[in-house]
């Protein structure tokens, strides 16, 4: 009986995937005589077997990075690659600090960056979806559907008139007019996101405030943002990931070295030392930059989805 | 005021509260006006103009979009963009519908791995890029090593070295990058799914896999068709992945769309060129998203 099992699922294994395959075993039918807990015990288990393998492998990269970026210099930079390290050591931690202009002002370069791109986008964005949520005004359809509508453009068209803006604006090559761009990429979304959260507000509570003898800004400070944190987050999340991750517009608006990116940074050091690539401090590098994005993730994960799920619905 | 109102002018005077709101978004309205339609405007005159980084602009009228009629690199630069496209698309699709398949259920860990396949959408493309560049190294790559220590091999591969190898390699590091993403998009679709469909199903005798094929499919149509019109439109702007990994090469060979403008533009200095494949680029992704809205249309109005 159990031979008849096992050519049967090898016969899925074969048409479909080993998730399916997996899936079927665990169904719930009375076909094999098979007791439903033997049946339910081995689907189960391959069913796990599947996604711990998916897991371990979804992982590896991330890890085999950080690992590395523990190894001596000259263990990480061997060829072939050392599996398991003699020693650990921070020295290509040491090295990245005194990379080009050093680590931490590509740190401070992205940190500030971001937190300016994230803080001015929260602020537009709260100002503006609770406009777009809770005035009428003549137009106010319209100026929502452009500003929704520049998602549709994308981005990567308008960098070489933004790199001549900023230069006549005075702002070319600096920090402050980057996070100006970065905050006009993220606004579209975060104008959404702020006002469906706006929308969910009864309008009692904001009427029973009005009343009170506020004024709409009080109302929207005191009584209303407490109530749309869960939007803010999932916006600045959003924003976070956003400038952090950014490569192509800090490369086409930076020019000076000591005002690149984490990402800028990391692709000169690509380029490597007279055609040297230093490995390890690479790791270190690409280690550094991974973990606010994976810390914060990890940490605020329902809202990030709540965010995809929005957007997914929106469309 | 009958003349105001024939023209369909606002309403004059604005009553407080209009002059609120228009307070209230005036902050959105003066970024997305300097900050994108501006630019916006500007690419579109700058694809009429010789554009040089300094010195001054002349009008061209056409010249640019006729010389684009004849550059071979930006003609073969789409073709590779949209051969990717091709690839990558159904490529995520797939393993993220069984990535979704697998963590639709509630059991027990099953948070944990909705994580892990989620986790590198949250990396940045340029990091994921250098990582997998690192990986797919023939001297230090971990690939390499271990497929020879299997005896799999017998000498390095240059994963990066040949175009056909190097898409493959590419679309790897991407669908790491990016089925969580559609997994999750799957997920949402899935899950709105009434249960009694199921109960209804298994009470006629349906299998797991008829559930499926006559349930969970049809159900999900137009999550289907947001998965992949994002993904499309998302493998047209590709950059960092073949920037970092390949530089275009070998011979050229994987240069998509915006890494082939960047080239024009801050390589070459030929901004007004680049303008305008910046304007075709934003014609074709204008006409993708009008083929997701319309896939996407409420087909209930």
């Amino acid at each position: 009986m159990s031979d008849i099992v096992t050519n049967e699922s090898l016969a899925y294994s074969e048409s479909v995937p080993a998730a399916t395959a997996a899936a079927l075993a665990h169904s719930a039918r009375a076909r094999f005589t098979l007791s439903r807990r033997a049946r339910d015990t081995l689907g189960g288990t391959l069913y796990y077997v599947v996604c711990v393998a998916l897991t371990l492998i979804f992982l590896f990269p991330i890890a085999w990075s950080a690992f590395t970026s523990f190894y001596t210099p000259a263990e990480a930079m061997a060829s072939p690659p050392v599996y398991w390290p003699s020693r650990l050591s921070v020295q290509n931690y040491r090295s990245l600090a005194e990379y080009g202009h050093g680590i931490w002002r590509y740190l401070w370069n992205s940190s500030a960056v971001t937190l300016l791109t994230v803080a001015l986008t929260l602020v537009l964005a709260t100002l503006g979806g609770y406009g777009f949520s809770r005035f009428r005004f003549p137009g106010r359809n319209i100026i929502f559907v452009v500003i929704l509508a520049t998602l549709m453009i994308p981005f990567q068209s308008i960098l070489t008139p933004l790199f001549i803006l900023l230069r006549i604006l005075h702002l070319q090559d600096t920090l402050i007019g980057l996070a100006l761009v970065y905050t006009t990429f993220q606004l579209p979304f975060a104008v959404f996101m702020l006002r469906n959260a706006f929308d969910a507000v009864p309008r009692e509570v904001e009427e029973a405030s009005l009343l009170d003898g506020c004024t709409p800004m009080r109302s929207l400070l005191l009584v209303m943002l407490p109530l749309v944190k869960p939007g803010l987050v999932t916006a600045g999340l959003f924003a976070f990931f956003g400038s952090w991750n950014e490569l192509l517009a800090a490369l086409i608006l930076m020019g000076d070295a000591k005002n690149f990116t984490l990402p800028v940074m990391l692709l000169n050091a690509q380029s490597g030392h007279m055609g040297a690539v230093n490995w390890g401090l690479m790791q270190a590098g690409i280690t550094i930059s991974i973990l606010p994005c994976a810390l914060l993730f990890l940490l605020l994960q329902r809202y990030y989805i709540n965010g995809l799920i929005a957007g997914a619905v929106k469309a | 005021m009958s003349i105001a109102a024939s023209l369909r002018l606002p309403r004059l005077p604005l009553s407080r509260r209009e002059r609120a709101g228009y307070a209230f978004v005036l902050p959105c309205v003066v970024f997305t006006t300097v900050f994108f339609l501006v630019p916006l405007a500007m690419t579109l005159w700058m694809s009429f103009n010789h554009w040089p980084l300094l010195g001054k602009p002349n009008f061209a009228g056409l010249a640019n979009y006729l010389d684009l009629l004849h550059d071979e690199s930006f003609w073969s630069a789409l073709w590779f963009t949209t051969r990717y496209t091709l690839v990558v698309t159904p490529a995520i699709f797939l393993l993220a519908f069984i990535l979704a398949l697998l963590v639709h259920r509630a059991v027990r860990f099953v948070g944990i791995f909705r994580t892990a396949y989620f986790l590198p959408v949250v990396i940045g493309m340029t990091t994921a890029s250098l990582l997998w560049w690192w990986m797919f190294n023939d001297q230090v790559g971990i690939f390499s090593a271990v497929l020879m220590d299997l005896g799999l091999i017998d000498e390095p591969v240059q994963w990066l070295g040949e175009t056909n190898s190097a898409l493959a390699s590419i679309v790897v590091m991407v669908l790491w990058k990016a089925a969580g993403f559609t997994m999750v998009i799957l997920l949402v679709g899935m899950q709105a799914i009434p249960q009694d469909l199921y109960e209804a199903a298994r009470m006629d005798g349906a299998r797991w896999l008829q559930q499926t094929r006559f349930i969970t499919i049809p159900m999900m149509r137009r999550t289907f068709a947001l998965a992949l019109t994002m993904s499309v439109i998302g493998s047209y702007l590709a950059f960092e992945q073949f920037f970092v990994l390949t530089k275009g090469g070998p011979m050229n060979s994987t240069i998509s769309v915006v890494h082939w403008i960047y080239r024009a533009s801050f390589t070459y200095f030929k901004l007004g060129y680049g303008a305008a494949m910046s304007v075709v680029l934003l014609l074709i992704l204008l006409v993708l998203s009008v083929v997701q809205m319309y896939l996407l249309r409420d087909e209930s109005e």
